[in-house]
């Protein structure tokens, strides 16, 4: 049987994004608005770099070469990385930080309610697994997107400048690559179109009670999940593979 | 000759066994209170023990493993492989009743009973008891505690704080 790389590359969008949006909600440590969010936050990256290593896993017997969660995590480059551009936005303030996770909680939502049906009894098991863990994220994200829309004047501004500033980034979610489209027509991923009208309605509902309009431009920034990421990739691959790559082979 | 039931009793004795393995959070409670020892397979001389994790990042997994390893190897276990298990999914619902207690004389609320995962905006969790005074009057102060597992709560009538294991 061969390698089926179409399935291995999609599941490198969801790896990675999952690793990179967990080193992006790491940084967070020590520095969230206050104590017990802080702990959130970390809490969910931990969440996140979880499932990282699931997928990598899942990956690694997929290759058949007997690759480690670390060779993939910090053993490759820029370019073979697959992760959402979104992932990348830094943290500006704690209304970046809620709007970028509440636009891929959203999406992770719905994307593991389908991935339940996948034909890959792995790709099952990782998505239970995480569609649990998604419906505490949601519910979190969603509260605060609440709370900072209707709260005072400047928690309102503050939270319509970040979903202003991240609207571009939403549209790469739905839009397959190839190898996407090859996995989703095997059955074996989540088809990424109907989850954009799922997507939409429930952005629509939480934004009418936060009080937040939604951008009317919906061009979409692509090219993440092809390995073409934004400047910012650059910083946090540096930090984060710094200490494997300075000192390869180190073990505790 | 291995027999069947010479093999179902030593199963047996290596889940009475890891009842010493605790989780190094919540140090009262046993790998095998909180549900996440699944099999126990021997075959021949090789012992595989099947491990499933509460939450996917728990940081705990890996030090519970080790710690099973070391118990197993020193009383003279040799070909023991611990493998981790992820379907189906851990839930609070493989608790045992006994673990619950332990929790709550340890501080922290047990999950509650018939208890469904709470997922619309700004729903509460229904009758989180105070471990202490046992008051059911209590407000969530943060959805995440001080692990991934636990939500921190206040007792509005004694005014302690209190870890809550929530519900999965």
């Amino acid at each position: 049987m061969g390698i089926d790389k179409n399935l291995i590359s999609s599941l490198f969008v969801h790896a990675d994004t999952a690793l990179i949006h967990g080193q992006r909600l790491g940084e967070l440590c020590g520095h969230g608005p206050v104590l017990e969010q802080d702990i959130a936050l970390t809490n969910i990256s931990l969440d996140y770099i979880g499932r990282a290593r699931l997928y990598y896993d899942l990956i690694s017997k997929l290759e058949g070469n007997n690759k480690t969660e670390d060779d993939y995590a910090f053993h490759r480059i820029e370019s073979e990385f697959k992760n959402l551009l979104l992932v990348e936005y830094p943290n500006k303030d704690f209304a970046y930080t809620v709007a970028k996770q509440f636009f891929i909680d959203v999406f992770y939502y719905h994307f593991f309610l389908q991935c339940i049906e996948s034909k890959n009894q792995e790709i099952i098991s990782i998505s239970q697994k995480s569609l649990k863990e998604t419906v505490y994220h949601k519910k979190w994200s969603s509260e605060w997107i609440i709370r900072l829309g209707d709260g005072t004047d400047i928690s309102h501004q503050k939270m319509q400048n970040a979903v202003a500033d991240l609207w571009m980034y939403v549209g790469e979610m739905f839009v397959p690559t190839e190898f996407e489209q090859a996995a989703i027509k095997e059955n074996l991923m989540a088809d990424l179109l109907p989850i954009k009208s799922l997507w939409e309605a429930e952005v629509k509902d939480i934004f009418s009670i936060a009080g937040i309009k939604q951008a009317e431009n919906n061009w979409a920034q692509s090219g993440g999940k092809e390995g073409n990421h934004t400047e910012y990739m650059g910083y946090i691959l540096s930090e984060m593979q710094y200490i494997p790559r300075t000192y390869p082979n180190m073990i505790w | 000759m291995i027999q069947n039931s010479d093999i179902q009793a030593e199963v047996q004795s290596i889940f009475s066994l890891l009842e010493e393995v605790k989780d190094p959070e919540i140090p009262v409670l046993s790998v095998i209170d909180l549900g996440i020892v699944r099999d126990v397979i021997i075959t021949n001389e090789d012992i595989v023990i099947h491990i499933t994790p509460t939450y996917i990042g728990c940081p705990a997994m890996g030090v519970i493993e080790m710690d099973m390893l070391s118990l197993l190897w020193s009383i003279g276990y040799k070909n023991v492989k611990i493998e981790t298990v992820i379907s189906p999914a851990w839930t609070t619902d493989w608790m045992t009743e006994s673990g619950k207690q332990k929790l709550k004389e340890y501080g922290i609320a047990a999950p509650n009973k018939n208890s469904k995962l709470v997922r619309n905006i700004f729903e509460l969790e229904e009758n989180i008891a105070c471990p202490r005074c046992n008051s059911e009057h209590t407000l969530k102060i943060s959805e995440f505690g001080s692990t991934a597992c636990k939500a921190l709560y206040q007792c509005q009538d004694c005014k302690e704080p209190f870890d809550y294991f929530k519900c999965h």
